[in-house]
């Protein structure tokens, strides 16, 4: 592609991408959610969120599934989870989990 | 905006930005490594402003895929947006349309993760901008973030050793900001259905593994909703 290729395809890569973002944020009020939308809504936070975290903790780098001692992530995530469910410390939660990450690749995990 | 969230908003987003910043180097190195120029590697930040689909795009520039397929993969990565933008929208709902376009082009991953959390706190103060000012300012953080590191990438070629494994803390501060939200059994259920259906899809491609765990998380999520409410 020449640069002006380029630059116009950039452009249209945004605007799809500003167009998915924008969607709901502007038809909410202007068309009538059905109920079931509604409710479905509550559960987008722990779906998404555990999605990202589980497969950084069970295959990490996207190799196969690892559950054993010999994944750090695995132990220093679910470490992390223990500190969150117990402290409700965001900061706490982060710092324990990269130490025992860094401790473990330190002690050759 | 006297009684504004925008400080506690940037402080929430720290940590993730912890993450973000070796992977915008990334993303600048390699940008510039297949041969795009600086100027468009960089206006990629800030015109598409997605991470993943930037370094899709990247790989396909340096292919020579047509025009089509670029936009088309742009749009089917970034798909997962639908789902943030139906989220907030209820939040958004009051706010004026042109601050409903520039959350929306401020949303990603990251700045959904910290601000959705928050405009489901209880509110006590009676006041929306607290919450708009926080998600403002935990957004705002990000894409400055993001700007910066992937221009330090693109001129300077500057890397952070993998070894310092900073990407984990991005799993970290969401499973602190996670653990908290699953109040009841249905959340539960969402959450290790997700989970569970993620990492089995993990090697799809375009991302498309998550978007079928989010789905799939959300109707588990309604489905023990409906055996909760249900009598006896």
């Amino acid at each position: 592609m020449t640069p002006f290729q380029i630059w116009i395809t950039i452009m249209a890569m945004g605007l799809v991408t500003y167009l998915v973002r924008l969607s709901f944020i502007v038809a909410w009020g202007r068309l009538a959610m059905p109920d079931v939308v509604r409710r479905a809504l509550r559960y987008v936070p722990t779906a998404v969120l555990s999605a990202i975290i589980l497969p950084e903790m069970l295959r990490p780098g996207g190799g196969p599934i690892n559950i054993s001692f010999s994944n750090a992530r695995l132990i220093a995530g679910l470490i992390a989870g223990v500190v969150a469910w117990r402290t409700r410390n965001i900061l706490l939660t982060i710092a324990i989990g990269m130490v025992v990450l860094w401790g473990l690749q330190l002690i050759g995990v | 905006m006297n009684r504004s969230d925008f400080p506690a908003g940037v402080r929430a987003q720290l940590p993730i930005l912890l993450g973000v910043a070796p992977f915008g180097l990334i993303y600048g190195v390699l940008a510039v490594g297949a041969g795009l120029p600086p100027s468009i590697a960089q206006a990629m930040s800030s015109i598409v402003f997605a991470g993943s689909s930037q370094f899709i795009g990247t790989n396909l520039f340096a292919d020579n895929a047509p025009f089509v397929v670029i936009v088309l993969t742009t749009f089917v990565v970034n798909l997962r947006h639908a789902l943030y933008s139906a989220s907030l929208a209820p939040h958004l709902e009051r706010l004026p349309l042109r601050w409903k376009m520039l959350f929306a082009y401020l949303l990603t991953d990251e700045a959904y993760a910290t601000g959705i959390l928050n405009y489901q706190k209880p509110d006590r103060s009676g006041d929306p901008w607290k919450r708009h000012s926080f998600y403002f300012g935990t957004a705002l953080a990000l894409w400055l973030t993001w700007q910066l590191s992937t221009g330090i990438g693109i001129l300077f070629g500057a890397q952070v050793p993998a070894s310092w494994a900073l990407d984990f803390a991005l799993p970290l501060t969401f499973i602190a900001l996670v653990i908290p939200a699953l109040a009841d059994r249905p959340a539960v259920i969402s959450a290790v259905v997700g989970a569970t259906v993620a990492v089995a899809a993990y090697d799809w491609p375009y991302k498309l593994g998550l978007m079928a765990a989010a789905l799939t998380g959300i109707i588990a999520g309604l489905i023990a909703e409906q055996y909760r409410t249900r009598p006896q």
